[in-house]
């Protein structure tokens, strides 16, 4: 009785190519929508990927390809004492010792300066070697004190050129250098200069200290046991590092942010799966009796379930190539036009080169496809489960009022998110976020029969005197799940888009007002250089206090401080806590200290790196001291994504000795002028030191910061900009493909005596009752979903809280725009709709 | 080649269709069933195709009785030994007439080549050689349903079910149809049972039964 097993192919391939011949746009639309997902997705991941290869190829630049090295924990270095005694430890083949200082070129470049001794970076780190300008090598020009050597990238910032001189300011210290060659094992992009050990130590003021040793192994030796060995020998304000620590250090920096706008991208690709869901229900409703004749002609139901998930493969391949395509195109025109910092800071400066990631791009392939599987799934179990004979008669089980919606599932699924947004981070990552952001977008999705439904019942609690409207509410009201279908792919866009708009506005408006919390000061002044040694000295603090004009005065002064080999360095801010230029703005109320303890305030991100809680202790590696201090509050910092720790100005200076300070706050009192205050302070200052001050008005530093919000939000405007649109071009397919479905309605209803332009206007109000019920239901779980990015994805990813705040006027717009896409569009598919004969729709079978 | 053996079956609210209804077709017997409209003969037809489940008796095909079945074999036992006639011809629009005619070989995997053949020669002998490449909304309602009729041979099932396949006919080109599918269904042997209103199509059937409330009642 026939062959079981194997499938009709040859029938499949039939109704499947004629159904794309017959309806090519449909089938256009639900390609471009995973296309444009794939797309997106992948041009993040490329553009992020290019850029932290080219970051970590410049850490191993810097680093320049030692086996080993010993960084200090400050900038304040360690005593090169150190050098002679770890060079003597069995294993070691070579050690190069290394003053490395972060300087300011000519006043305003930012660079490293790498003090090497030649002889032994000859043999550790060849790379890092000058090359004289005439092409020879020739060593004994290291030795000089006032030679240096600039990478390309360093010149042409600069503006100087192999022959000329350059101002060089580190450490407090400046001096003036001939430029002698270039350093040609640095890859364009990274500033870096490079001169004799000595002259680094003498002219920025590090005689005794070294920040770094460079180690070449022999090459028997054993790297794990030798790490260990010299980690022994180590004293407090040195520690091992190895490549992978440096690499693991720069790409947890920007690891949450990449992460982010990857899951932002991905976003984009959910949409398009609505959109092919949408498509392929559409489809299925449409051929239901087709569908019907072939089971009936003897089709089984499992051919039938494998013709419409071989049509959404087929939808599925082609968009996920395409995409992938279009996304490489798309990320290499970004690095080339603006290079590869998406705004978040990380990557600024140099145009990596575009690396292709076939892992991403098969991974992103294959979500592709996977989505428009997942999208021809329900539709294709409801083609199965479609009964022949009645959908013969074409009374299929499409539209049936008594059945009220199910809810059940859309519960399960909602229960599910919320206590997914529970689950802890892994591995720093807001898994589980983001995951129960996708099960809250399902339940939603799937809620929307019963909420069109439930709003619906408003209107039909009384007679609706106009035609055309009660035609609209009784149609949506009786078939609910075909108005879900159409509002799906733009119910998923529009919520996606809410939710990251109300985490945008609130953490903007948190920002906005941080700013006024830490900035509460008329003027900023800034010295150019900052480090143990530089800034303000304290009798000049004194002399500016009492300058005419000035209210009060806060100094404070920031530097790095490693506490863990693999994490970023945080800030140590020694500043005034206490009067009108203290005030930080905690969390929570600051904890009572304990007697005798050192008091320190811990920022939200460095608290979540290093898992500090209020009342802890830890112990900080400063400029060669290491006190024991107490946690005594967390406060919010959005300045400082890497973390930073705040101790008391004075208690700074009792530690370490160092009371000059780089940064002051000045408020002016009642009636004083700033430019004049402005004058009168830099008149105290020494002799020099006001050529490396700039003065910042509070309002510009806020103006700053926001822009540089903005910036760094540009790209995720852009990524959400994209699901909205192809969320709007679903709605407009579907409600346009349901309305050329009901042609022989229109014609019946025309036969009864429904006037032409009643007909139009009741699917204007279908049409506009569907783009209210979707901007609803958009907002509503948008809304749902913003505290999951604010309460659970930003704090696991950036280890940052803020205030909701909610943007009224985006959702009275969305709305809006939601009713007159949909209306627009169910106007057009009706007058085409109703081109057709009224007779002529009736005759037909179809 | 078909037996109905004490049917019964009631619609969804407790009306009871037919109870204990009995039918024998013989091997290349054409029968016709007419009645009221809503006594059930479309029900009957849809018991009789396996699209539907009687709530007692049974129905054997072939010698293959239709209640054990799943729903694959009952598929399948369409696929291989029923041919249907609408009456709203339910040809894909999709597909040109060619296509369409071969649509029961190809489900059945036989060569698409060999299939588009037959398909051809099926045509020609229907009236409508040389216009396989057309699709059906070139055709008039007689010619699809002529169409129709094709499709519903081209796999030589051993029986016919045609559910009123004049139904939307006028009456010249009703007898027109009717003769061609008399004409084919004769040559390829096949058993038939028509559902119709038409006394003028019953009346090309070797047997007129009336279905009531009562049962089948054989007319003359």
């Amino acid at each position: 009785m026939g062959k079981r097993g194997s499938l009709p192919l040859v029938a499949m391939r039939w109704m499947i190519v004629s159904e794309w011949r017959t309806y090519p746009s449909r089938t256009v639309i639900a390609v471009l929508a995973i296309a444009l997902g794939v797309a997106l997705g992948f041009a993040v991941h490329l553009i992020n990927g290019s850029a932290l290869s080219e970051f970590d190829h410049a850490i191993q630049t810097v680093s320049g390809d030692a086996d080993l090295q010993v960084h200090a924990t400050s900038a304040a270095g360690f005593s090169e004492a150190l050098y002679p005694q770890l060079a003597r430890v069995p294993g070691i083949a070579k050690v190069s010792p290394v003053v490395e200082l972060h300087a300011q070129a000519q006043g305003h470049v930012a660079l490293t300066i790498l003090g090497l001794d030649v002889l032994n970076a000859a043999v550790v780190t060849p790379r890092l070697l000058g090359r004289r300008s005439d092409g020879r090598r020739d060593p004994s020009d290291f030795f000089s004190d006032s030679a240096i050597f600039l990478s390309a990238a360093a010149m042409q910032a600069s503006g100087r050129r192999v022959g000329q001189s350059i101002d060089i300011t580190s450490m407090g210290h400046s001096a003036s250098f001939r430029i002698i060659g270039d350093l040609p094992g640095i890859p364009a992009g990274q500033a870096i200069g490079v001169m004799d050990i000595a002259a680094a130590q003498w002219r920025f003021g590090q005689l005794g200290k070294l920040q770094r040793l460079d180690f070449r192994l022999a090459p028997s030796a054993d790297r794990a046991q030798l790490s260990s060995a010299l980690a022994l020998r180590l004293p407090l304000g040195a520690e091992i590092v190895t490549r992978h620590n440096e690499e693991t250090r720069s790409d947890s920096l920007s690891r949450a942010y990449r992460v982010n706008l990857d899951m932002l991208a991905l976003m984009a690709l959910l949409t398009g799966g609505f959109l092919v869901y949408s498509a392929q229900s559409l489809s299925v409703a449409r051929r239901r009796p087709q569908f019907a004749l072939i089971r009936v002609l003897g089709l089984e139901r499992r051919s039938l379930v494998a013709q419409i998930f071989l049509e959404a493969l087929v939808v599925g391949a082609v968009g996920a190539l395409a995409g992938l395509l279009l996304g490489l195109g798309l990320a290499a025109a970004a690095l080339h036009l603006l290079g590869s910092d998406l705004g978040g800071g990380y990557f600024s400066g140099g145009v990596p080169h575009l690396s292709f990631a076939p892992g991403a791009a098969f991974a992103f392939g294959a979500l592709g496809v996977a989505a428009s599987l997942v999208g021809g799934l329900l539709p294709a179990r409801d083609a199965a489960r479609s009964q022949p004979a009645l959908a013969l008669k074409n009374l299929g089980d499409a539209i049936d009022p008594r059945v009220r919606p199910r809810i059940r599932l859309a519960l399960l699924f909602v229960v599910l998110g919320a206590a997914g947004s529970l689950a802890p981070a892994v591995n720093g990552l807001p898994i589980f976020g983001y995951a129960s952001m996708a099960l809250l977008l399902a339940g939603g999705i799937a809620m929307m029969p019963w909420l069109a439904r439930t709003l619906l019942w408003i209107f039909l609690r009384r007679p609706i005197s106009n035609v055309s409207l009660s035609l609209a509410i009784q149609r949506l009201w009786g078939a609910p799940s075909q108005a879900a279908l159409a509002l799906s792919g733009i119910v998923a866009s529009t919520s996606l888009m809410i939710a990251m708009a109300v985490m945008v506005v609130s953490f903007r408006g948190s920002v906005e007002a941080w700013l006024y919390q830490v900035l509460p000061a008329d003027l900023y002044l800034a010295l150019d250089d900052s480090g143990v040694g530089g800034g303000f000295d304290a009798v000049t603090q004194n002399n500016m206090r009492h300058v005419e004009g000035v209210a009060w005065m806060g100094f404070m002064k920031e530097t790095p401080l490693r506490l863990a080999p693999d994490k970023p360095d945080v800030w140590l801010i020694a500043r005034t806590v206490d009067g009108p230029a203290g005030g930080l703005p905690l969390l929570s109320p600051g904890l009572a200290v304990p007697p005798n303890d050192i008091p320190v305030w811990v920022s939200e991100p460095a608290a979540g790196i290093y898992g500090i809680h209020p009342g802890d202790h830890l112990v900080l590696p400063i400029a060669g001291v290491t006190p024991r201090v107490f946690v005594a509050g967390i406060w919010r910092d959005y300045g400082r994504q890497q973390g930073s720790i705040v101790i008391d100005s004075d208690t700074y200076t009792r530690l370490t000795g160092d009371a000059r300070r780089s940064i002051a706050s000045v408020a002016l009192k009642k009636g004083a002028l700033a430019d004049a205050v402005i004058t009168r302070l830099r008149a105290v200052l020494p002799a020099g030191v006001a050529d490396h001050l700039s003065v910042s008005r509070s309002q510009e530093i806020r103006s700053k910061g926001i822009a540089a919000f903005d910036r760094s939000f540009a790209i995720t405007y852009l990524l959400e900009a994209i699901p909205i649109l192809v969320g709007l071009i679903g709605v407009a397919a579907t409600v346009s493909a349901q309305t050329l479905a009901r042609i022989k309605e229109f014609g019946m209803l025309r036969h009864i005596g429904v006037l032409r332009r009643q007909i139009v206007a009741m699917l204007i109000a279908e049409g506009a009752l569907l783009g209210a019920i979707g901007g609803i239901a958009g907002i509503g779980l948008g809304l749902a979903m913003s505290q999951i990015l604010i309460r659970v994805v930003n704090p696991q990813s950036f280890h940052w809280t803020m205030d909701t705040r909610i943007p009224w006027l985006l959702f009275a717009i969305v709305i809006i725009a939601l009713i007159i896409a949909a209306g627009g569009t169910a106007l057009f598919a009706g007058r085409r709709a109703l081109s057709t004969a009224a007779v002529t729709a009736v005759r037909e079978d179809w | 080649m078909l037996t109905v053996t004490s049917l019964c079956k009631a619609v969804p609210g407790g009306r009871v269709l037919f109870q204990d209804l009995n039918l024998t077709v013989g091997k290349g017997q054409f029968v016709a069933i007419t009645g009221e409209s809503g006594v059930g003969k479309s029900t009957l037809l849809n018991l009789l195709a396996g699209l539907d489940r009687a709530d007692a008796g049974s129905v054997v095909i072939g010698g293959i009785a239709l209640e054990p079945l799943q729903d694959d074999a009952l598929t399948r036992l369409r696929r291989d030994r029923i041919g249907f006639v609408f009456q709203a011809f339910h040809v894909l629009p999709h597909l040109d007439l060619a296509h369409n005619v071969a649509l029961p070989l190809v489900l059945q995997k036989v060569d698409a080549h060999e299939a588009l053949a037959k398909a051809a020669g099926m045509l020609e002998a229907i009236g409508l050689g040389g216009r396989g490449a057309d699709y059906p909304r070139q055709l008039s309602g007689g010619e699809l349903q002529r169409v129709a009729i094709a499709r519903a041979l081209i796999h030589r099932p051993g029986l016919i079910l045609a559910d009123e396949p004049t139904g939307n006919l006028d009456p010249e080109t009703a007898a027109k149809v009717m003769a061609l599918f008399v004409d084919q269904v004769r040559e390829a042997g096949a058993s038939v049972v028509l559902v119709t209103h038409s006394p003028v199509s019953a009346a090309v059937a070797d047997r007129v039964l009336h279905l009531t409330r009562d049962g089948l009642v054989e007319h003359g």
